[in-house]
């Protein structure tokens, strides 16, 4: 995992407690994903990556994963750069 | 509002002190945020106070008076300059409430559903529905109203009946709407409503204006308290929207757009209760100095002085509260969800216990129409209703503090 993918995975975590969640694991499948998290996790990846989660960006896609979120975040840093 | 009043985006909040680290933390305001609240507090005292019972009993605010509100960049007034708001940081929005809350629980609701709405769109609207929308908001030429609750659903958000269906012809071009909403605050006046409906079973968002073919809003007399904000009941039959009034997309429009709403309304309802419970011992301190039993100011009689004393300890715990949720949310700290509902919860009953004891201080004089105390007490109960009931809050709270074992 690069560094990016560790920020997001110690984030999770809170919510996947003795759970070692790998990069490619579904969050929506293992089933821990409750209403609190969503608004939080949208709230940690824009302040922790300095991005913005917009209206198009909502796809539970996105989400889906450790993987998922920091390609999403590459996707919204690259935009800003570009 | 004076250029002074104003944050950038990137400012960081003064209150808490945060920005003051290497010195420690200060718990106090900033002098600009100081002006401001003297301004607000001027303000409501003279235009809104001394009209709220009156308002009250006739269960309507003035016309011209949202206009006045927007005038002052009251309204909308967390939005940027660049949508036309004034750009107010978190605590300096929270004062503004607090100040108005304190005078008038129906017009700091205005306050409330406006920016809930305000909010919403700034947060999950596209580009287009930001340009369009924000800066009629912040100039109060479209008020703003949330409509969730209906006869079957409140606290359960996501069990709306309200339905939204896409329109097969032609393809993509938008949603008819069914359903009735119940409880809609200032929904009399409102030229935009927030609607939560559920299409295809998933929950969806939609910005629907007055006067939209198929909509029809139907005013709700007699409430309990807050009985100027001039709710409505609203009732969609075969209302047609288009697709670009579908805000965020659908399937996040509870767990997004709804909760982002929320949470700003939570924010200030708790703002709200702490102006409360700052009139509350405010008309106590006075009534009990001038009011004289057994020969001696009330004031001097133990039993009144501890409920004045926990009134007091009250509000100054209850705005720290809100100022620490403020900070939080003016840092983008994921943190500010649940220290805002902590703030709600707490602020709530605080407003409720003290318009309860202020009641009770003024004996019979509280439960007149002569007192303001009466009104408070009344408003004071809704704050334990809306935004997520205590009930609601003592579900939730608890469940954050779990993710941190």
């Amino acid at each position: 995992m690069d560094a990016n993918q560790l920020k997001i995975k110690e984030f999770l975590s809170r919510f996947f407690k003795s759970h070692d969640l790998q990069p490619e694991e579904d969050i929506f499948a293992l089933g821990f994903v409750n209403s609190l998290l969503a608004m939080q996790l949208v709230a940690f990846v824009e302040k922790e990556f300095a991005i913005r989660v917009e209206d198009a960006d909502l796809d539970l896609d996105n989400f889906r994963s450790i993987r998922a979120i920091s390609a999403l975040v590459e996707r919204k840093a690259a935009a800003v750069a570009g | 509002m004076t250029p002074e009043t104003k944050a950038s985006a990137v400012e960081p909040m003064d209150a808490g002190g945060a920005a003051d680290a290497g010195d420690g933390m200060r718990l106090e305001l900033a002098p600009r945020q100081r002006i401001a609240r003297d301004e607000f507090r001027a303000f409501a005292a003279a235009a809104i106070a001394p009209h709220a019972d009156r308002w009250d009993r006739e269960e309507a605010i003035p016309e011209g008076l949202p206009k006045e509100l927007a005038a002052r960049g009251y309204l909308g007034s967390l939005l940027p300059a660049e949508h036309g708001g004034a750009g107010l940081d978190m605590i300096t929005y929270g004062l503004l409430t607090e100040e108005i809350g304190r005078a008038c629980s129906s017009v700091r609701s205005l306050l409330t559903v406006h920016d809930m709405v305000a909010h919403a769109i700034r947060r999950w609207g596209s580009r287009e529905q930001r340009e369009r929308w924000l800066p009629a908001l912040a100039r109060g030429e479209v008020l703003g109203a949330l409509a969730l609750s209906e006869e079957n659903a409140g606290s359960d958000a996501k069990g709306v009946e309200t339905t939204a269906i896409e329109e097969p012809e032609p393809a993509g071009s938008g949603f008819v709407l069914d359903g009735h909403k119940k409880w809609t605050t200032f929904g009399q006046l409102a030229g935009l409503f927030l609607v939560f409906a559920q299409c295809g079973g998933k929950p969806a968002a939609f910005l629907v204006e007055r006067g939209t073919p198929g909509l029809a809003v139907t005013p709700i007399r007699g409430m309990l308290g807050t009985r100027a904000s001039m709710l409505a009941g609203l009732t969609f039959e075969r209302c047609r929207v288009p697709r670009s009034h579908l805000l965020g997309r659908v399937g996040f429009g509870v767990s997004h757009v709804a909760a982002a709403a929320l949470e700003q309304g939570r924010y200030s309802v708790a703002w709200g209760s702490v102006g409360i419970a700052q009139a509350c011992l405010d008309a106590c301190l006075a009534y009990a100095a001038a009011h004289r039993q057994f020969g001696v100011p009330i004031g001097e009689h133990q039993l009144v002085r501890a409920m004045l004393s926990d009134m007091v300890t009250g509000v100054r715990a209850g705005r720290l509260l809100c100022c620490r949720a403020g900070y939080l949310r003016q840092s983008g700290d994921p943190g500010a969800i649940a220290e805002t509902m902590v703030a709600k919860y707490f602020c709530g009953r605080l407003a409720a216990r003290s318009a309860a004891d202020a009641v009770q201080i003024h004996g019979a004089n509280g439960c007149s129409a002569d007192f303001p105390v009466a009104r408070y007490f009344r408003d004071a109960k809704i704050m334990e209703i809306i935004e997520g009931s205590n009930q609601i809050q003592q579900i939730s709270i608890a469940r954050f503090d779990f993710q941190e074992l």
